[in-house]
């Protein structure tokens, strides 16, 4: 399961993705947002939504194989 | 008209894209570089963009405006990439029928994009650099 990051999440694990092993995928967004604040001590402290497949998610939401998940911080577009 | 681009931003193109024969009151929305931000000088800005998803973010955007807010077309452009001061980084364009429509559906696509498009910019000062979004 690849992980997309963005903007100040990809500078501060210094790099564009994260990569978690499909036979122990997280089931929803939930158990992925723990899963990766407990492997990332950089991500302390920094907010982000996830979004699956270009929409923002909830954490009950499922996961599913071949999903594209991205880490969303507050944006700042405009 | 959506596009997330790095190229920049056409002003005139952007306006051809909501011309029409129905609406009178066209209003444009353009968003520049400035050269100071919370006291700091800014010297350029780097805009960080998901791009499949701002650009489904900006189409549900368009989806309401013309569904909730009364506006007969729309035209989204944001810019990314590096951009100096002075430089055009986003333009709205809202047609309708009649003014208060037009000034309504624009008002709220800047404030709608600006809370939730997945778009970053990085400010540039003399002395370094921050993403906008990691301000606490």
């Amino acid at each position: 399961m690849r992980v997309l990051l963005f903007a100040g999440l990809a500078e501060a694990l210094g790099r564009p993705e994260l990569d978690l092993p499909d036979h122990d995928a997280p089931a929803t967004v939930g158990a992925l947002e723990s899963r990766l604040r407990e492997a990332h001590a950089a991500l302390a402290g920094r907010p982000f939504r996830v979004a699956v497949n270009h929409r923002y998610a909830l954490a009950a939401d499922a996961l599913a194989p071949g999903d594209e998940i991205a880490l969303i911080p507050p944006v700042s577009g405009g | 008209m959506i596009a997330v681009q790095s190229q920049p931003i056409d002003v005139a193109r952007v306006l051809a894209a909501v011309e029409g024969p129905g609406e009178g009151g066209v209003v444009l929305f353009l968003g520049r570089v400035r050269d100071e931000a919370r006291g700091r000088r800014v010297r350029q800005l780097d805009y960080d963009a998901y791009e499949g998803m701002a650009q489904s973010e900006l189409a549900e955007l368009e989806r309401v405006a013309l569904a909730e807010h009364g506006a007969a077309r729309v035209a989204l452009v944001h810019r990314t990439g590096r951009l100096v001061v002075g430089e055009l980084a986003v333009a709205i364009a809202v047609a309708a029928p009649h003014r208060a429509q037009a000034f309504d559906a624009c008002r709220w696509l800047i404030d709608a994009l600006k809370q939730r498009v997945p778009i970053w910019k990085k400010e540039w000062y003399a002395d370094g650099s921050e993403w906008v979004s990691d301000r606490p």
